[in-house]
């Protein structure tokens, strides 16, 4: 795994020393909140409802073990003893004093991390499919290219003040599970005659003005990618809107100028600057891939694995849910939940970090991975090892199987930590969950996705089943989105109707699943395909009683 | 947002803690809702807030948020202040802790 070089070492080390200075001279009055301000969210310090929160980027997901025990030091030490892991494979803090940030960027620089560009008009934390480097389906680790953007985006000079905050998102995978059709620049590598490129996808987003991502090259070879992208981020400094914060993000200046125009735009750039590169970022990328490189698998027999599926069925339901196809024989891909039924989604104790630490150096080769869907991944992990891991997580209340099921829900921190926010999520995820436990193995695989405002940091428009939390007239509201995709067969969710008050939310979505199980042809067919197959109009019946349901009421 | 005036407690987060407080009829800064100063009229709530933006020192973000007089002193009158006067659902974090020790 890539490890900090001096170069890093030294450049976090004179930034923490800039930013306790600069915290120094707001405590001291010498700075106003409005000259402080934007020097803390460049740090990653936002003021949230009740306190300070810290955005800690853990760039495209990865983690070693010991990064893993220094987020639960951080959480022991400064704040209330847990994390929540976000979307954007981020960590954030909600809890932590002014004065004791300075000493929490130092504890995170020992382990090579940092909150540097988790906010303002940057390329933000870059990320990636969490199941990089291991997945069956995967043409290559996309993490090489990942890290050469962070490196380049990292302080870049003339990228520090965009028209606003910049987002991308890769993927080595046809199947897509980091989201790349909803970021700014998505990455999809592609082969083409044998050679590695990428598929450039632009100007996707969530937030109030949905937009899936368009196909703005179709095949950019590796070796010219970073030229190209830096071709993106220069055309949209040069082009994109200043005038309206509402109207600055690059998907409008792409469906303003259209997408023909960009492509031409963007070509020119690319051509001077191909010649201006001149290859040299293909050296630190090939050095970046030895980083990369797998660990030393070994081969044994997974007779274990094989002799405790057959006989433990809690095991057999947490492998059927939570394992994923690792390309190494013998070995497979590890989802561990953070969405016990009722607790809050994405949010791990310091015991549960420091557990989930040792499991993947005992267990996986010292690596885990944050998702966007806020889970934790342990990316290789050897099939005999599975019932000796599945026990310990047990213990921990790590074992939940619900990967993928309709408690498996995203959930932005909405009005319980979030001063944007216009009513709460989390609730509502811990109660949606606690609802649908008994019968979620039946239901099957169903995406839920929860936002706290229309800023859509809890992707709701991209999911199966997409909740948006409003203030209408002084009460929260929640409105639901219907057939919403976050794969590579990318949707918005089409508006369902009025929205619902707080304690008529669950009942709606316990009326779509009622009507979804009575519509679906075989157990086989997901809420998706049926949805698909039938279009919105049953589920609207269903949840506002009318059409074939009316008599329901 | 109605431009009409609603009865208002002037709120902020202090700069050190980032936590919820509240202006007192004795121009001090409590922590706790009902201890806070509830203001019928627009032109001294107003004043207030100014005052209170001229202390930067020790607090970000001053504004003015609708109350409503109740049995021990001003409540929220909107939910969002609710949950500012309390602390988080899902955790017994904020300011709900603070008062059970
Ligand atoms: C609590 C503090 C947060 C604040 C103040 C905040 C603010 C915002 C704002 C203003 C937007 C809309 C930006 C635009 O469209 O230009 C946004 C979008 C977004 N945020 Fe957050 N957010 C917060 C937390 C989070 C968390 C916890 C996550 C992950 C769980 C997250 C992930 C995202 C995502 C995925 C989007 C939409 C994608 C896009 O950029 O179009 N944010 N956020
Ligand atoms: S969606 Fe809104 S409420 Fe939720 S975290 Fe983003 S800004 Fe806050």
């Amino acid at each position: 795994m890539y490890t900090y070089s001096e170069f890093d070492r030294d450049f976090l080390a004179t930034r923490n020393a800039q930013f306790r200075a600069q915290v120094e001279r707001r405590i001291a009055g010498n700075l106003t909140e409005e000259e402080f301000r934007p020097l803390r969210l460049m740090n990653g310090l936002y003021l949230q409802l009740h306190a300070y929160m810290l955005r800690v980027a853990i760039p495209y997901g990865t983690l070693r073990s010991a990064q893993m025990r220094q987020l639960a030091l951080i959480a022991d030490k400064w704040d209330k003893g847990y994390g929540h892991f976000t979307t954007r494979q981020n960590i954030q803090y909600n809890w932590p004093r002014l004065r004791d940030v300075p000493d929490i960027l130092d504890a995170l620089a020992e382990v090579g991390m940092h909150a540097i560009q988790t906010s303002g008009n940057c390329v933000r934390n870059v990320t990636a499919d969490h199941f990089a480097g291991a997945a069956a389906d995967e043409i290559a680790d996309p993490r090489p290219v990942a890290e050469l953007l962070r490196q380049w985006s990292t302080d870049h000079p003339e990228f520090q003040f965009l028209p606003r905050k910049f987002k991308i998102a890769i993927t080595g995978s046809p199947n897509d599970r980091a989201v790349t059709r909803a970021h700014d620049i998505g990455l999809r590598m592609v082969l083409q005659d044998g050679q590695r490129g990428f598929e450039v996808i632009v100007g996707g987003g969530l937030g109030r003005t949905p937009v899936i991502g368009k196909v703005l090259a179709e095949f950019i070879p590796e070796a010219d990618l970073l030229p190209y992208i830096e071709a993106i981020l220069s055309t949209y400094n040069s082009f994109g809107r200043r005038d309206n914060k509402y109207k600055a993000r690059i998907k409008i200046m792409v469906n303003e100028l259209g997408l023909e125009e960009v492509r031409a735009r963007v070509q020119r750039r690319f051509e001077t600057l191909r010649a201006e590169w001149q290859g040299a970022d293909q050296a630190i990328l090939a050095d970046l891939r030895r980083d990369f490189a797998p660990p030393a698998f070994r081969v044994a027999p997974t007779e274990a694995y094989e002799i405790a599926y057959k006989n433990d069925p809690v095991f057999r339901s947490f492998a059927d849910t939570n394992l994923a196809q690792h390309w190494q024989e013998g070995y497979t891909i590890v989802t561990i939940s953070l969405k016990a039924h009722g607790a809050t989604p994405g949010d791990a104790t310091s015991d549960q970090m420091r557990l989930m630490a040792d499991l993947a150096e005992r267990y996986g080769h010292d690596e885990l991975r944050i998702s966007h869907e806020q889970n934790v991944i342990l990316p290789h992990v050897h099939k005999s090892d599975l019932p000796a891991l599945h026990a310990a997580l047990q213990q921990a209340g790590l074992a939940t199987a619900n990967v993928g099921l309709i408690s498996d829900i995203i959930a932005c921190p909405g009005m319980d930590y979030c001063a944007l926010a216009t009513a709460r999520s989390i609730p509502v995820a811990q109660e949606i969950a606690t609802a649908f436990e008994a019968r979620e193995q039946d239901i099957g695989g169903l995406k839920i996705k929860i936002s706290g405002c229309i800023n859509a940091c809890g992707h709701h428009h991209v999911g199966h089943i997409g909740i948006l939390g409003l203030d209408r007239a002084g009460v929260e509201n929640y409105q639901i989105t219907l057939g919403g995709d976050a794969t590579e067969t990318a949707a918005l969710g089409e508006r369902a109707g009025p929205g619902f008050a707080y304690d008529q939310i669950v009942p709606a979505i316990e009326r779509v699943i009622d009507a979804y199980l009575d519509l679906r042809e075989d157990p086989q067919e997901e809420f998706i395909q049926t949805f698909q197959r039938l279009g919105a109009q049953p589920f609207k019946d269903a949840l506002y009683l009318t059409g074939d349901r009316a008599d329901a009421a | 947002m109605s431009t009409r005036f609603t009865t208002s407690v002037v709120t902020a987060n202090d700069l050190f803690e980032g936590d919820v407080v509240y202006l007192t009829p004795q121009g001090g800064w409590s922590r706790i809702h009902a201890e806070a100063e509830l203001f019928t009229d627009q032109a001294a709530a107003e004043a207030a807030l100014d005052a209170a933006n001229a202390q930067p020192d020790r607090l970000v973000g001053a504004y003015l948020a609708p109350a409503r007089s109740g049995p021990d002193g001003p409540e929220p009158a909107h939910f969002r202040e609710e949950f500012r006067a309390r602390g988080p659902s899902n955790y017994l974090h904020g300011k709900q802790a603070e008062r059970m020790c």
